[in-house]
């Protein structure tokens, strides 16, 4: 039998900061356990809450870049649960009134475009971090009160792909804003899968199974796999799917039961009474909106259809923000947008994956790369010169026009100076003329040959291949 | 001389009649004298740091400080054994600025345990006694420093009050008790109970006192988002006794015999003939005072709405105390009953009673029947309130519905009108964040009764001129329990 697979994902996502959601404490990836805590972050009788603005905007900017509703006030919530991860005994999120709600995001699912739907986007803190042990467990309290933007989807996905196609566009919206660096090899993004299955058709949706705290995407797309093929055999046989949380096992690449969820957990949610409900007036909306730049799926999108480059290529150059800019700039500048496409995609790039180095510290900048695309097109170099000018470049932090007068290597575009270095050649070379003439067509890259030896190479070859051409036919 | 006032003893201070550290010397010996009687004080702090350097009004002056504010390197208990070891590493902002005032902490006093509670007996070190009556409690939870000021140990004391805190055991010891606007004082270091109800006040034996205590302590803070933005008031100085043309109201139903007849007798008597003299009294200060009458459903909701919110937001806000991270390890072979045995045996059974209440309250299938409806109450009574004090400049009314009561004392659990409504009205104070002060105005059976005046929110000086008024021509200011007299 088919089944309809329904997906809803819950994304977590640690916000960039100076300081922690409600505590001075700094925000900062730390090796040393402990380290960034103070009484506030440990909940000692007495502490307060003090929220963090940055991470207000922050919450407000991603709300807005994905294109939810921002309430005019902001109000927090108590949850409360006793978890030695959580030292207060309750964490202060948002449930009444989240900063966004009912938004959507577009994302390029293959060659397809999915509308993904967005339920709400909340702003919380971070719990500890627990290390357990046979007999004991580690609490690291540097990640407690970390600000945390949850991202709920409504179940609108029906496959790992789009799931993944999500993950990975949201994750650049978080990049692209610099709300977040959203790595998850440092644990800073992390999801919770929601997935039913239901016969082909149906109009409504099968038993929730729910797998909790998933950190990378990778597993996600495994967990959903195994998920799906797991209760298809199951529905298959005739059993039944039990509403439960389940954890993925990256090791065996399964998912086991943690627990069957007999009715919610009742987190007895209130108002925060320590945080003043806080106005989010329009001005100041408007203001974070400006701050948004435009997101990948529009640049991808401006691309294919302003510069006519391939969906791939315009993929490859949104994938990093700052690129995407450096390429723009570029076309601002003159540069035809294939002839750079081809550049940042090929070459530029490679270099910087090589040196692992961002496209801030490269040396080429925009206006160079025009002044080293028009020598190319002007016929002073080949394309294969202007890559070894390039790194030459980037190797010795020099104007590639200077680069190239050191090298030498301008080419000679000079029809004369040219012309009579051919002259000088076919004069020395009557047999091989006749040669030519009756066919040997091959006789033409040795004079070219020729040419270039007697120029060191300076001379245009194209150019060079048209007068020798234009010679023979006089003779 | 330390039974003086601090507008006294500033005095005796800058003349150099006296030195600080003679005060302090004096306070202590006080504080151990009564503590085996009265027992004011967790912790009296033989080591109080001397301050003879005049820094202003509270240069130099010793107090008191309920056990439930933050102290730094000085044991903090808030009376309960979930915490009798505890030792905070950092002053609460109310700490901080006495300090910076110059004032000097001799001790740290007893409350109810976590401050829930008005009888002032649940603390973890025994119940506290009132000076006027050693068979008589004080009331609660700021028992110990209702009773410091009372006996005359200190000139002033730090309380906290979240239902009646300070104003209740201030009228049960016929010194003055001060509430002041939510917000005016921050609670940082405060060991919360309900913080949307939890206020930083004073114990003082003169109004004017409060004010001086008040200037000190008040100001905005920026660990406090709740806390007020700083005003140029100086209420020491801008105090006054002039009321002519202030209007006043009281409570129609409150001060009406008939609304208590389940419940009279001679002492409820002698209660509403002395407000009713008081209102005469401000009458003839030139103010008006006109009674007001509430719906009944309302006042008999006030208390059910006090108690809902409170045990609610209580449960909650003392959900860290679980032998973690600070207090006594509990045993157990999971984190989650290392926790539970840790909670079992730190509280005692009255405060495992109120965390489950709230817990029940908070239940999403009790929410809306209960912990939504006692806000709506709440915000009614607000709303009313906030209404009248467009016309009036204050409310009057008895502080308490008796005097301090006898430590066994039959009707507390009693559900009669005078246990509902005029016990336990003053939580309208802390619904709204209004100002509210407790005068001593008169004495019934050898035993003080309070006034309280409770004003529109940031009206504190008028709040505190009422209160001013009455005091000068009342013999009261400045009085000691006469037990120990």
């Amino acid at each position: 039998m088919e089944y309809d697979v329904t997906i809803g994902l819950e994304v977590h996502c640690e916000v960039k900061t100076n300081t922690k959601m409600f505590s001075p404490s700094l925000n900062a990836y730390e090796e040393l356990a402990n380290n960034n805590i103070t009484e506030i972050d440990l909940a000692f009788p007495g502490v307060l809450p003090i929220v963090n603005y940055e991470a207000v905007k922050k919450s407000v900017k991603m709300a807005l870049a994905l294109n939810c509703k921002v309430p005019s006030k902001m109000y927090f919530d108590r949850k409360n649960y006793y978890y030695p991860d959580l030292p207060k005994g309750f964490q202060i999120t948002q449930m009444h009134d989240p900063v966004g709600t009912d938004g959507y995001v577009n994302v390029f699912v293959g060659d397809d475009v999915k509308k993904i739907d967005i339920h709400d986007i909340h702003l919380e803190e971070d719990t500890a971090s627990l290390d357990h042990y046979d007999t004991y467990s580690l609490i690291d309290y540097n990640r407690a009160g970390i600000p945390l933007l949850e991202t709920v989807t409504e179940p609108c996905m029906h496959s790992a792909d789009e799931a993944l196609a999500f993950l990975d566009a949201l994750r650049k919206i978080f990049i692209y804003c610099d709300i977040s660096e959203a790595r998850t090899d440092r644990g800073q993004m992390r999801c919770d899968v929601n997935i039913s299955l239901a016969p082909k058709g149906s109009s409504v949706l099968g038993t929730k199974v729910e797998m909790k705290n998933i950190n990378s995407f990778a597993n996600v797309k495994a967990a959903i796999e195994y998920e799906i093929k797991r209760q298809t055999e199951a529905l298959n046989n005739g059993e039944r799917i039990i509403q439960e949380t389940r954890r993925y096992d990256d090791v065996d690449n399964k998912t086991y039961r943690m627990r069957e969820k007999v009715e919610g957990v009742d987190y007895k949610y209130f108002i925060e009474p320590n945080i003043p409900p806080y106005r989010l007036e329009k001005e100041f909306v408007e203001e974070i909106k400006s701050t948004i730049p435009m997101l990948q799926f529009e640049r991808i999108n401006k691309y294919m259809s302003e510069y006519d480059i391939s969906k791939y290529d315009a993929t490859v150059i949104v994938k990093d923000k700052s690129v995407a800019e450096y390429f723009e700039k570029c076309i601002e500048l003159g540069i035809n947008p294939k002839t750079c496409a081809n550049w940042v995609t090929s070459i530029i790039l490679a270099h910087l994956n090589k040196t692992e180095s961002p496209i801030e510290s490269l040396y080429l900048t925009p206006k160079m790369l025009k002044d080293l695309v028009k020598m190319v097109e002007d016929g002073k170099i080949s394309s294969k010169q202007a890559k070894q000018v390039f790194y030459k470049v980037v190797e010795e932090n020099k104007d590639p026009l200077t680069i190239i007068d050191e090298l030498g290597i301008k080419q000679t575009s000079d029809d004369s100076a040219i012309r009579d270095i051919v002259k000088g050649i076919l004069d020395n070379n009557a047999k091989l003329i006749e040669e030519y003439k009756g066919g040997r067509s091959n006789v033409l890259d040795f004079f070219v040959g020729q040419v270039m030896k007697a120029t060191r190479g300076q001379a245009n070859p194209t150019m060079t291949s048209t007068i020798i051409k234009e010679e023979i036919e006089k003779r | 001389m330390i039974e003086k006032t601090i507008e006294e003893l500033r005095k005796d201070l800058d003349s150099k009649k006296i030195t600080s550290s003679e005060l302090v010397k004096e306070s202590i010996e006080l504080a151990y004298k009564y503590q085996n009687d009265y027992n004011s004080f967790v912790t009296i702090c033989d080591d109080a740091a001397i301050n003879e350097e005049s820094k202003g009004a509270l240069s130099g002056i010793p107090c008191a400080i309920k056990d439930n504010m933050s102290t730094k390197g000085i044991l903090t208990t808030a009376s309960s054994n979930i915490l009798k070891n505890y030792v905070p590493f950092f002053d609460a902002t109310v700490v901080e600025k006495l300090k910076k005032a110059g004032a000097v902490n001799i001790g740290k006093t007893v409350l109810d345990e976590l401050a829930m509670g008005g009888t002032g007996t649940t603390g973890h070190t025994g119940p506290t006694r009132n000076p006027w009556d050693k068979e008589r409690l004080i009331g609660g939870s700021s028992c110990g420093s209702a009773a410091a000021v009372a006996l005359g140990i200190v000139p002033f004391s730090i309380g906290s009050d979240t239902g009646d805190s300070i104003r209740k055991p201030a009228a049960y010891g016929g010194i003055v008790g001060y509430k002041p606007t939510y917000g005016l004082v921050s609670r940082f270091g405060l060991f919360p109970f309900a913080c949307s109800l939890d206020h930083v006040g004073c114990f003082t034996r003169s109004v004017k006192d409060a004010a001086i205590v008040m200037d000190g302590i008040k100001g905005n803070d920026k660990r406090d988002m709740t806390s007020l933005p700083d005003t140029n008031v100086n209420f020491e100085n801008e105090i006054t006794n002039d009321i002519k043309g202030k209007k006043l109201f009281y409570i129609k139903e409150i001060a009406d015999r008939k609304t208590y007849e389940d419940d009279y007798d001679e002492e409820l008597e002698q209660i509403i003939t002395n407000f009713e003299k008081v209102i005469e009294d401000y009458k003839k200060l030139g103010a008006t005072v006109e009674p007001i009458s509430f719906d009944m459903k309302v006042l008999d909701a006030i208390y059910p709405a006090y108690l809902t919110i409170s045990c609610a937001e209580a449960t909650s806000n003392n959900s860290n105390l679980t032998g973690i991270i600070f207090g006594p390890r509990g045993e157990g072979e999971s984190i989650e009953k290392i926790m539970f045995d840790a909670r079992t045996k730190g509280f005692s059974e009255l405060i495992k009673r109120r965390f489950v209440t709230g817990s029940y309250i908070l239940q999403k299938e009790n929410q809306e029947r209960c912990f939504l409806n006692a806000q709506r109450v709440r915000r009614i009574v607000v709303d009313k309130m906030t209404q009248l004090y467009k016309t009036y400049d204050g409310m009057i009314g008895p502080a308490a519905g008796s005097i301090a009561p006898k430590f066994k004392s039959e009707n507390v659990d009693k559900l009669s009108k005078r246990n509902l409504i005029l016990e336990n009205y003053l939580a309208i104070g802390n619904f709204g964040g209004f100002p509210s002060i407790t005068l001593p105005c008169g004495f019934v059976n050898k035993m003080p009764i309070g006034l309280n005046i409770t004003g529109a929110v940031r009206k504190d000086l008028e709040v505190l001129n009422i209160a001013y008024a009455l005091e000068s021509i009342y013999p009261y200011k400045g009085q000691i329990a006469k037990e120990v007299k």
